[in-house]
């Protein structure tokens, strides 16, 4: 009896302490983010100065800008590509499927540096001048093996014979598609496009070797600020890791409101 | 009855491995056809080469006297049950079965009134808003058909459609099966594997082994002559010898000669002989045409099966007359129930 009630006591001190340790730093960043002074380890009183400083900034609301310009952009593309050749590759041969599967995979388990140089001198050895439209082209590029790869299960899961059943009932190709594949894959692709733009908001280390003219987004202009301190990063950084928290939300919760929704019809 | 579709020398073929060995077939108006025969042997490609899925390697498929090898599946009068039903997941039972409707753009109103007529029609009224994903397997199966039905095709394909299902529920749907397609009046082409569903609701019965056509015929022709001895052997138990004919009326099995109705062949051709186990009647010894000792004997709820071991084979009997075991017996039967087939390759 006491021994187990020991283990409860020390799981529970286990749990609380690894939690505090993942969000104490981002705790106490969204706190001083409304703090009345420029100090990050006093408290002088609450206060949005920092907000309004952080909206008044060119720069940090072109960094803002961009970064979600990019994102959607790189998330709404990625998200067709990478979904239309899911579907391809569930329709080829075995051989041709693992293959592209592997190719696939590749620049995933790539360290990320080594896909940032190698985009960087490929833009540099094209002569493409960088900025927004190679920043662009670098989200795409490394957000599409992720979209391929989450909504390739959902495709396996599929009965084999489902689009032939839409065809046999005088469905074209284009309308099986349509009416029966998409919407039964349609979890999956939600959850690629989520995993799409969230890769794509937060990137820092591509984005900073694709991107050049002073195109810059928030990460780029977090980092290049950070040697200097100023508050108005907590206020940009807890802006984020609402947007990022809200994502995740949805991404989680979407399950759950689906069943329900089910449940509801019946 | 019209000629309704036509395989000529249909032949295919899976990375240079020979499928469908010159399949040609006549099906006619409002027949119910089955092709019969074991796993592996090219029935679902010949089904989907017919749906429009794959297209044949070579030969030709005539629809309604016209050559339909470049007509897409969905410009095909032809709608298919699937063997594992492809019914969509996302959609309930009312949109599954109005979607070939929807697709042509009837009206609304045009397609409640099929929808109700085709859940009527397979016993599903009420069920309009269930998801398909909670119904059970003999529901869905009653959806499939419905879904294909409503669209009026000119043929329904079914691909095993029952190998699903358990024992007493397939029964049931046999008979249900047969029920519609005489109410629809349209022609059903049948796939299984299993011999007894094929001669119980077949008015036409092709049997098929290894990419060719054994046999074409009604169950009667297909179980009481056997044109080989594979489908003597498929179609049910049998005794199955081979042995020659010695001249009209004679053939030669187990070194003794035995009457039968069957001539016109050369002297001494090699056949095949099949006596099926019902026309074996077990008597006293020195009345059979064949001895033999009774090995087992097994009830079968309607008659024994009984083996009786000769010198040069093993016969299985069925018989409502239990014989004991150890017992010497006489075999009879009747001229006629002496089947003389070919041997294949001859
Ligand atoms: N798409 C395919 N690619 C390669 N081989 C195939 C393909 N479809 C069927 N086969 C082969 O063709 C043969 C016949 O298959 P099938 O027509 O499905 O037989 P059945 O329906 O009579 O069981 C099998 O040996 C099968 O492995
Ligand atoms: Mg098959």
């Amino acid at each position: 009896m006491v021994g187990s009630k020991n283990r409860k006591l020390t799981r529970f001190f286990l749990i609380a302490g690894v939690l505090l340790f993942f969000y104490a730093p981002i705790a106490s960043l969204m706190v001083f983010s409304f703090n009345d002074s420029r100090s990050l380890t006093s408290w002088a009183g609450f206060s949005t100065q920092w907000y309004t400083a952080l909206f008044a900034n060119r720069e940090m609301m072109s960094a803002i800008y961009v970064t979600l310009l990019v994102a959607l952009l790189s998330t709404f593309i990625s998200t067709v590509v990478g979904t239309l050749t899911a579907i391809g590759i569930s329709k080829s041969r075995k051989i041709i499927r693992e293959l592209i599967i592997n190719v696939n995979n590749f620049p995933i388990l790539n360290p990320e540096i080594v896909t940032a140089i190698g985009l960087m001198l490929l833009f540099s050895s094209l002569s493409i001048e960088k900025g927004l439209i190679t920043m662009l082209v670098a989200h795409i590029i490394f957000s599409t093996p992720y979209v391929i790869l989450t909504v390739l299960p959902k495709l396996r899961g599929l009965d084999p014979d489902i689009a032939e059943a839409a065809m046999d009932l005088g469905a074209t190709p284009a309308q099986a598609l349509w009416k029966v594949i998409i919407p039964l894959i349609m979890p999956g692709v939600i959850s690629g496009a989520l995993l799409a733009f969230t890769m794509s908001f937060d990137d820092f280390v591509i984005s900073y070797f694709v991107s050049g003219n002073g195109v810059k987004n928030i990460s780029i202009l977090v980092y290049t600020m950070s040697k200097r301190i100023n508050p108005t990063i907590n206020a940009l950084s807890t802006i984020l890791v609402v947007i990022i928290t809200f994502v995740l939300l949805i991404v989680n919760l979407l399950p759950f409101l689906k069943k329900k929704e089910l449940r509801g019809a019946e | 009855m019209r000629q309704l579709i036509e395989f000529k020398n249909v032949v295919k073929e899976f990375n240079g491995v020979l499928v469908l060995k010159g399949i040609n077939l006549v099906i006619h108006e409002n027949e119910f056809v089955t092709l019969l025969g074991p796993s592996g042997c090219g029935k679902t490609t010949l089904l989907r080469i017919l749906g429009g899925f794959i297209s044949q390697s070579e030969g030709e498929v005539f629809f309604d006297g016209i050559e339909i090898s470049n007509v897409p599946p969905y410009k095909r009068e032809i709608n298919t049950v699937f063997q594992r039903y492809a019914l969509f997941p996302h959609m309930n039972v009312y949109d599954n079965i109005a979607f070939g409707l929807n697709i042509k753009k009837q009206d609304k109103n045009t397609i409640k009134q099929k929808v109700t007529r085709m859940l009527k029609l397979v016993g599903l009224e009420g069920y309009e808003n269930r998801p398909v994903t909670l119904m059970s397997g003999g529901q869905q199966q009653r959806v499939a058909i419905a879904r294909a039905l409503v669209n009026e095709p000119m043929v329904l394909l079914l691909d095993e459609p029952l190998g699903a299902l358990d024992l007493k529920l397939r029964k049931e749907m046999q008979h249900e099966l047969k029920k519609i397609q005489q109410e629809v009046g349209i022609t059903f082409i049948y796939v299984t594997h299993d011999q007894e569903e094929a001669l119980t609701m077949s008015d036409t019965i092709v049997v098929m082994n290894n990419g060719e056509v054994q046999q074409i015929g009604t169950p009667t022709d297909i179980y009481n002559e056997p044109e080989n001895r594979f489908v003597a052997d498929f179609i049910g138990e049998s005794n199955i010898m081979e042995g020659v004919m010695v001249d009209d009326y004679r053939v030669r099995f187990d070194e003794t000669d035995f009457e039968c109705i069957d001539s016109g062949y050369t002297e001494m051709t090699p056949v095949d002989i099949v006596l099926r186990p019902e026309d074996i009647d077990i008597v006293p010894v020195e009345m059979g045409k064949i001895k033999g000792i009774v090995q087992s004997s097994l009830f079968k709820g309607v008659h024994f099966e009984i083996v009786v071991e000769s010198p040069y084979r093993e016969y299985i009997i069925h018989t409502t007359d239990n014989a004991a075991i150890g017992q010497e017996v006489g075999l009879h039967f009747f001229p006629e129930d002496i089947h003389i087939m070919y041997k294949m390759g001859y």
